[in-house]
């Protein structure tokens, strides 16, 4: 099925998301949608499926002008769509959500479900593509790999002919990403067309027929697979981008930061950090690699006494940080960037002010027996928003009002604004624009030159690489390895799929993987 | 490849063995509430006495006699079973197993039997008039509760049960003295509980307004419309408008003769016989038919029910529509099920106790019964023991629904876990 | 935190108007923010809430009415009949609960004239303390709907310390509302120890507890400490004059200085909320428990905090309830103080000035329309649906706007779309 899209715009308020874009998907086609976070790639496939409404443009299948309506209209066009954030209900099986919205049902005309009929379609699509599923698993239970196949499985279920995959390898694994590439190519082969949405230059390389690049919301041209990655990257931010941040390299000092067996347990005791052990110098920023949810979250939460860990000591500068509450901890002289800044670093209905603040309002400086030193908090924000470039209206504007480059920059303002012992960022840059993520690397990596021990967790290999003196590697809640910041990107990805240092070296002189190349 | 599978395994990866913690919880509160009853209703109970009870009605095929033990000694052994049970728990949460639900319902039953014998020692009661009563005062909280848990399971919040209750009662009542009809005053509750349903969708499903806020609101919205129609119109035309019939009891020929289960569960009025065909319908509909999958996923993560292309707001009005009709039908019982004439704020907090018979139910419509049973239980035997002069302060046995509800919702005899999206407004583009 | 009756997340915010949420500045100057309110039409949309309420109430009296239902009867024959006896019907109702509200024009002395309105002032007492608590636990996310719980238990503490020590003058009436303070604060304590450990829902809890306070009261209430010596009515002694809450105007008015407290208490919110550092941790876990915990806040610690706070305000209102107006305790105490609280501080929009005027407002409405039931038959509980219309139609602007045909203002199609 040919899919073509003309002169699509969409605007929320006063921002243009997409702009008149013209879009063709040939049969059969794997076609990249290669974009910045937050270019309109999503808001486009938002379009396409009937969750937003144009504001103009329209949407042609085999030439023929289509209206959706709705997620329904869009189906039936033979559209299936894989979200980023997953469109499964969690405590259905993996039956139930496939069928949810199309489900088969015993004669008799009462709408009685056919469970039977449903696991029985499952199990084809799960076998006619090579992979196992369990039509009875509930799929909060599953992990996220598998649940991203119950994802493209719903989609098939529906005989879909275009399939839209939303940055599908943000949670995957580098061999979990191979494997998705062989379905792609797969259902290639049966003839469904692919919209490959991702902003990762080299899983598009490796896969896509053709490359559109979709910037600030209206496309920039298009380019084909062989195109080198800085070519494709300068496409996609406008300018021609140093891919390296040039630091100097770094000169560590004393050691002060020394975690040791470190064990946090998840609710069910099983062991979700498990005997983790590093130590960190005064001036070094040790990066975490990993695949989303191998334990990086819940080592962060324990770092800073969010969570208990059942075992394991955390010493900064010989004081035992275990069993301190978290302000105690950030008392203690601990600086921490959640990854998840618009749920765990701001309150959005707070003013930037406030919110630069958040953490420091208890303290002398601003607060006085209990009372709000507004003054202070004024000058500080003004001081701030200057010092850290913020594009506010101004310091009473809501923090939740920003863009998310300006609300990181803001934690990050408040976080390196006392004098720390210990500095943690996890995921720094997610979600940022491209000049904010360079201004923001360059702060934490003044603040490592300052003489601060960092701590970076990120799942962006390239963020990995880039900020790295070292590079520690964690899989399933186990430290794989903590390797040198020049490792090989195959063998670091061999790592974070659970596979030893040397093994890894091994295997990657032997059979490079598609994504792995340099 | 050599060492390393790289296809990842379908199955859940082969984590460390989870370390169970023993739970302790369950027998230190069979323990702690065993001992009690041994001590209060056993061995400081009143020595000599006997307890009476009568199990039998005259229309019964079999007739057994009322049943006499001593009081004291009966107290003293089922105290000691009691503690059995709590010591067979202990056995289990040592070896890192649940006690299970038969022996939490079978220790229930025991503490509830050793606190009758206690409570009318030397006096006699009706067990069949006690399990009839407590039937009939459930009807309203299980008609509410299922109200309920249609409204949640679409992911809205109903606070408002009260007000569907108060005015289901109150067009029942009205209708049927008009028309002088109980069966056209049935087709009235639910109408008139659609009304209170219709503004909570509006205002929850279309406006977004917090659901939470809506529904106190539009409590005390039925209770002043209610109220004010009453003084103004009700009253001065006491005999036409508010003078309705009462439902007859309908005995169910054959099944109304087994002796305890026949009148308990057969000699009762249309209301009551709605209300089994209620709890196995919505049981039905909910997790076997398309119509329940769906209305599921919307209270779950309506998001993804909006991207298969169900219709998440249309799903929640007919939902909120649905629960109000049923909630209202409940209305019924307070007019034309039992006493006939409406009064002012005649439900009385009765709306509130069905919420928590939907929580503690887990928003089931058969567990919603039970709990409203366990309710209707302890605001029957609160009568009962109220007019035989008993030792417990008749105050107490009705804060009982309120305080188990408390201990049911803070976790200690088990997690509840709600629908996912309830209470969140859908936001769509 | 999806194992809850209701979603975690709903942010009790997100039901109030637009600027509740968005003014989070404590540094934004009132006169601009009062501007932007009336351009963006948020204080019209109060108004005409208000009228339309008041329209919905008074189709209500004038269908009830008997004279008006007479007319109808040959509606057709002299259609004007009926509107006249409606209109009538109606004017009179509003005109009397006016009189007894604010100013009785038809008083021969000034002091008669005026009375009614400290009588609103008496009434409003109580619903503007006990709204301000439920507006502390509002703006830090917590639904507290158990200040009628908390109002008995104030009451009864308060009313115990009243009527069962003999104190100094002074000493004897600060005890009486600490006692009252301390009884709300636990009784909303416990729903917060709960909520905070085991995640229980406040709603839920707070809900079951006003059932178990009443029914506590009623227990008390049979016991010999609180009735009156061979007396088996339900009724307590009568608080002892060292504990009464003294008349501000002498005995022609039962205004007492309860208002005062209710004056104190609303600059006490106010500076807690805006400008203390405990008010910024309430109003941070409110708004986002996550980044709040994150940012070293304790939430448990936070969270039966403010349940303490809300319940203690809750359990003052109790106590100056029953010092300074009631004088005795009854079985209905708390009337349904803890329920018009809640619709009180909705109104306010969980501000204290705009309490202290929702609270007259009700206050009004209520002395209002017992005169009004007295003069014209209209019975008073008109009044409870016109309270209930009001905080619907405040809550849903478009729908008031769909009705008035008004323009959907600018800042709401930007807001509505970046939603």
């Amino acid at each position: 099925m040919k899919l073509e899209l003309r002169g699509i715009t969409k605007s929320f308020g006063p921002l243009v998301a997409n702009d008149h874009i013209d879009l063709v998907i040939e049969p059969g086609e794997i076609h990249a949608l290669l974009g910045e976070n937050g270019a309109g790639k999503s808001t486009l496939m938002n379009v396409l499926f009937g969750l937003y409404d144009a504001d103009s443009g329209e949407i042609l299948l085999d030439d023929e002008p289509r209206t959706f309506s709705g997620p329904r209209d869009a189906l039936g066009a033979g559209i299936g769509m894989v979200h980023q954030h997953f469109m499964l209900v969690p405590v259905f099986t993996v039956a139930e959500n496939v069928m949810l919205g199309h489900e088969s049902t015993k004669p008799g005309g009462v709408g009685m479900l056919d469970l039977d009929a449903a696991r029985q379609r499952v199990r084809e699509l799960a076998d006619r593509f090579g992979f196992e599923l369990d039509p009875d698993a509930v799929v909060e239970d599953l992990p996220v790999g598998v649940q991203q196949r119950v994802e493209i499985v719903k989609a098939l279920a529906r005989d879909a002919q275009v399939l839209i995959l939303d940055e599908p390898t943000a949670v995957l694994t580098p061999q979990e990403t191979d494997e998705l590439i062989g379905i792609m190519r797969q259902l290639k082969e049966a003839g469904t067309s692919i919209v490959f949405i991702t902003h990762k230059l080299r899983e598009v390389r490796a896969v896509a027929d053709r490359i559109t690049v979709i910037r600030r919301g209206a496309v920039v041209g298009s380019a084909s697979p062989e195109a080198s990655e800085t070519d494709l990257a300068s496409m996609m931010v406008g300018r021609a981008v140093s891919l390296s941040l040039g630091k100097a390299p770094a000169v560590p000092g004393e050691t002060t930061v020394q975690v040791r067996g470190l064990t946090v347990l998840d609710a069910n005791g099983s062991a979700v950090v498990d005997d983790v052990s590093f130590e960190l110098a005064r001036g070094e920023i040790l990066t975490l690699a990993g695949v989303q949810g191998n334990g990086q979250t819940e080592l962060c939460e324990a770092l800073l006494g969010l969570e208990r860990p059942a075992a394991g000591s955390i010493l900064l500068e010989g004081n035992e940080l275990v069993g301190l509450s978290p302000k105690q901890v950030l008392d203690a002289g601990v600086g921490f960037v959640p990854e998840d800044r618009s749920v765990d670093g701001l309150v959005g209905d707070f003013s930037v002010a406030e919110n630069l603040v958040l953490d420091l309002v208890h303290t002398k400086e601003f607060s006085r027996a209990g009372a709000l030193d507004l003054a202070a908090i004024r000058k500080n924000a003004d001081h701030r928003i200057q010092e850290y470039d913020i594009r506010t209206q101004s310091a009473t504007q809501a923090a939740g009002r920003l863009s998310g480059g300006n609300q990181q920059k803001v934690v990050l303002a408040r976080e390196l604004s006392r004098p720390l012992k210990l500095f943690i960022a996890s995921q720094p840059t997610r979600g940022v624009d491209v000049g904010s993520i360079e201004f923001l690397h360059r702060r934490i990596v003044a603040e490592r030159d300052g003489g601060t021990p960092v701590l970076i967790v990120s799942t962006e290999l390239d963020e990995v690489v880039e900020l790295a003196d070292r590079i520690a590697v964690m899989y399933r809640g186990r430290l794989v390895g903590i390797v040198p910041s020049d490792t090989p990107r195959d063998v670091l990805g061999l790592m974070m799929a659970g596979v030893p240092h040397d093994e890894a070296t091994a295997q990657a002189a032997e059979h490079p993987t598609e994504a792995g190349h340099e | 490849m050599t060492a390393v599978d790289t296809r990842a395994p379908a199955a859940p990866p082969a984590r460390t063995e989870p370390l169970t913690r023993r739970s302790w919880r369950a027998p230190i509160a069979f323990g702690v509430l065993g001992l009690a009853a041994l001590v209060l209703f056993g061995l400081l109970g009143k020595s000599g006495e006997d307890t009476t009870f009568v199990i039998s009605t005259d229309n019964d095929w079999v007739q057994i006699g009322p049943v006499s033990v001593p009081s004291q000694a009966t107290a003293i052994v089922l105290g000691v079973l009691m503690l059995l049970l709590a010591a067979y728990a202990a056995w289990r949460a040592w070896n890192r197993q649940r006690p299970g639900v038969w022996v939490a319902a079978l220790f229930g039953v025991l503490w509830v039997l050793s606190f009758l014998v206690w409570a009318v020692a030397g006096k006699s009661m009706s067990l069949v008039g006690l399990l009839q009563g407590s039937l009939i005062l459930a009807v309203p909280l299980a008609f509410g509760a299922m109200g309920g848990l249609l409204n949640e399971r679409s992911g809205v919040v109903n606070i408002a049960i009260e007000g569907q209750l108060l005015t289901g009662a109150f067009g029942a009542a009205v209708v049927a003295s008009v028309t002088h009809s109980v069966y056209a005053g049935l087709i009235a509750a639910p109408v008139a509980g659609l009304v209170i349903g219709s503004l909570l969708a509006l205002f929850t499903v279309k406006y977004r307004v917090n659901q939470i806020i809506v529904g106190v609101v539009l409590n005390v919205f039925a209770v002043g419309l209610t109220s004010f129609l009453f003084s103004s119109v009700l009253k001065p035309n006491a005999a036409t408008l508010n003078s309705p019939p009462r439902m007859p009891v309908i005995d169910i020929p054959v099944l109304s003769g087994i002796p305890i289960i026949g009148p308990v569960l057969f000699r009762q009025t249309l209301l009551v016989y709605l209300l089994y065909v209620a709890v196995f319908v919505v049981t039905v509909a909910l997790f076997r038919t398309r119509w329940g999958l769906r209305v599921r996923a919307v209270g779950e993560h309506p998001l993804a029910a909006d991207t298969v292309g169900i219709d998440v707001q249309a799903t929640r009005w007919r939902n909120v529509l649905l629960g109000s009709m049923v909630a209202g039908l409940g209305g019924a019982f307070f007019t034309i099920g039992s006493v006939g004439a409406f009064s002012q704020e005649m439900t009385a907090g009765k709306g509130y106790i069905a919420l928590a018979a939907m929580i503690l139910g887990r928003w089931t419509p058969v567990g919603a019964l039970a709990a409203a049973l366990l309710f209707g239980f302890s605001d029957k035997l609160q009568q009962v023991l109220g007019v035989l002069q008993t030792p417990v302060p008749n105050q107490f046995m009705l804060m009982l629904p309120y305080l188990v509800t408390i201990v049911a919702v803070a976790g200690l005899v088990g997690r509840v876990r709600g629908p996912a999206a309830a209470g969140e407004p859908y936001v769509k583009e | 935190m999806s194992d809850e009756i209701v979603g975690a997340d709903a942010s009790p915010t997100s039901g109030m108007p637009e600027p509740e949420r968005a003014k989070a500045a404590p540094e934004e100057d009132r006169g601009q923010r009062a501007l932007r309110e009336i351009v963006s039409g948020d204080i019209g949309v109060s108004v005409l809430a208000f009228v339309l309420a008041l329209v919905i109430g008074g189709l209500l009296i004038a269908f009830t009415n008997p004279e008006v239902t007479a007319a109808a009867h040959y509606f057709f024959a002299k259609p004007m009949d009926t509107i006249t006896a409606a209109w009538n019907a109606v004017w009179d109702a509003y005109a009397a609960m006016f009189r007894g509200a604010v100013y009785n024009g038809q008083a021969d002395t000034f002091q008669k004239a005026i009375r009614p309105l400290t009588e609103t002032m008496t009434v409003a007492t109580p619903l503007i303390i006990a709204a301000l608590g439920v507006a502390v636990g509002f703006r830090a996310g917590l639904f507290n709907i158990g200040a009628q719980g908390q109002i008995i238990l104030g009451a009864t503490v308060g009313g115990y310390i009243g009527f069962a020590y003999s104190l100094p003058a002074g000493i004897h009436l600060l005890l009486a509302l600490l006692g009252g303070i301390l009884g709300g604060a636990i009784w909303a304590g416990i729903a917060g120890v709960l909520k905070a450990r085991t995640g229980a829902h406040e709603v839920i809890v707070t809900i079951m507890l006003n059932y178990v306070a009443l029914y506590l009261l009623a227990y008390l209430l049979t016991t010999d400490k609180f009735t009156r010596a061979g007396s088996n009515q339900p009724t307590s002694p009568g608080v002892k004059e060292t504990a009464q809450l003294p008349l501000l105007l002498g005995d022609w008015s039962r205004l007492h200085a309860g208002f005062i407290v209710a004056i104190l208490a609303s600059i006490f919110v106010w500076w807690l909320m805006t400008r203390s550092v405990l008010g910024f941790r309430f109003r941070a876990v409110g708004s986002n428990p996550h980044a709040s915990r994150t940012s070293g806040i304790g939430i448990p610690t936070t969270i039966v905090l403010v349940m303490v706070v809300s319940g203690a305000l809750a359990g003052l209102a109790g106590g100056v309830h029953i010092l300074g107006t009631e004088h005795q305790l009854t079985g209905g105490i708390a009337g349904s103080l803890g329920f018009d609280a809640i619709t009180v501080a909705l109104l306010g929009r969980s501000r204290p000035l705009g309490i202290f005027f929702a609270g007259l407002l009700y206050g009004g409405l209520n002395v209002g329309g017992r005169v009004m039931e007295a003069a014209t038959g209209t019975p008073i509980d008109i009044v409870l649906v016109i309270q209930a219309l009001v905080v619907l139609f405040i809550a849903a602007p478009p729908l008031v706007r769909a009705i008035f045909r008004l323009p959907t203002p600018r800042a709401a199609v930007a807001k509505g779309a970046a939603a």
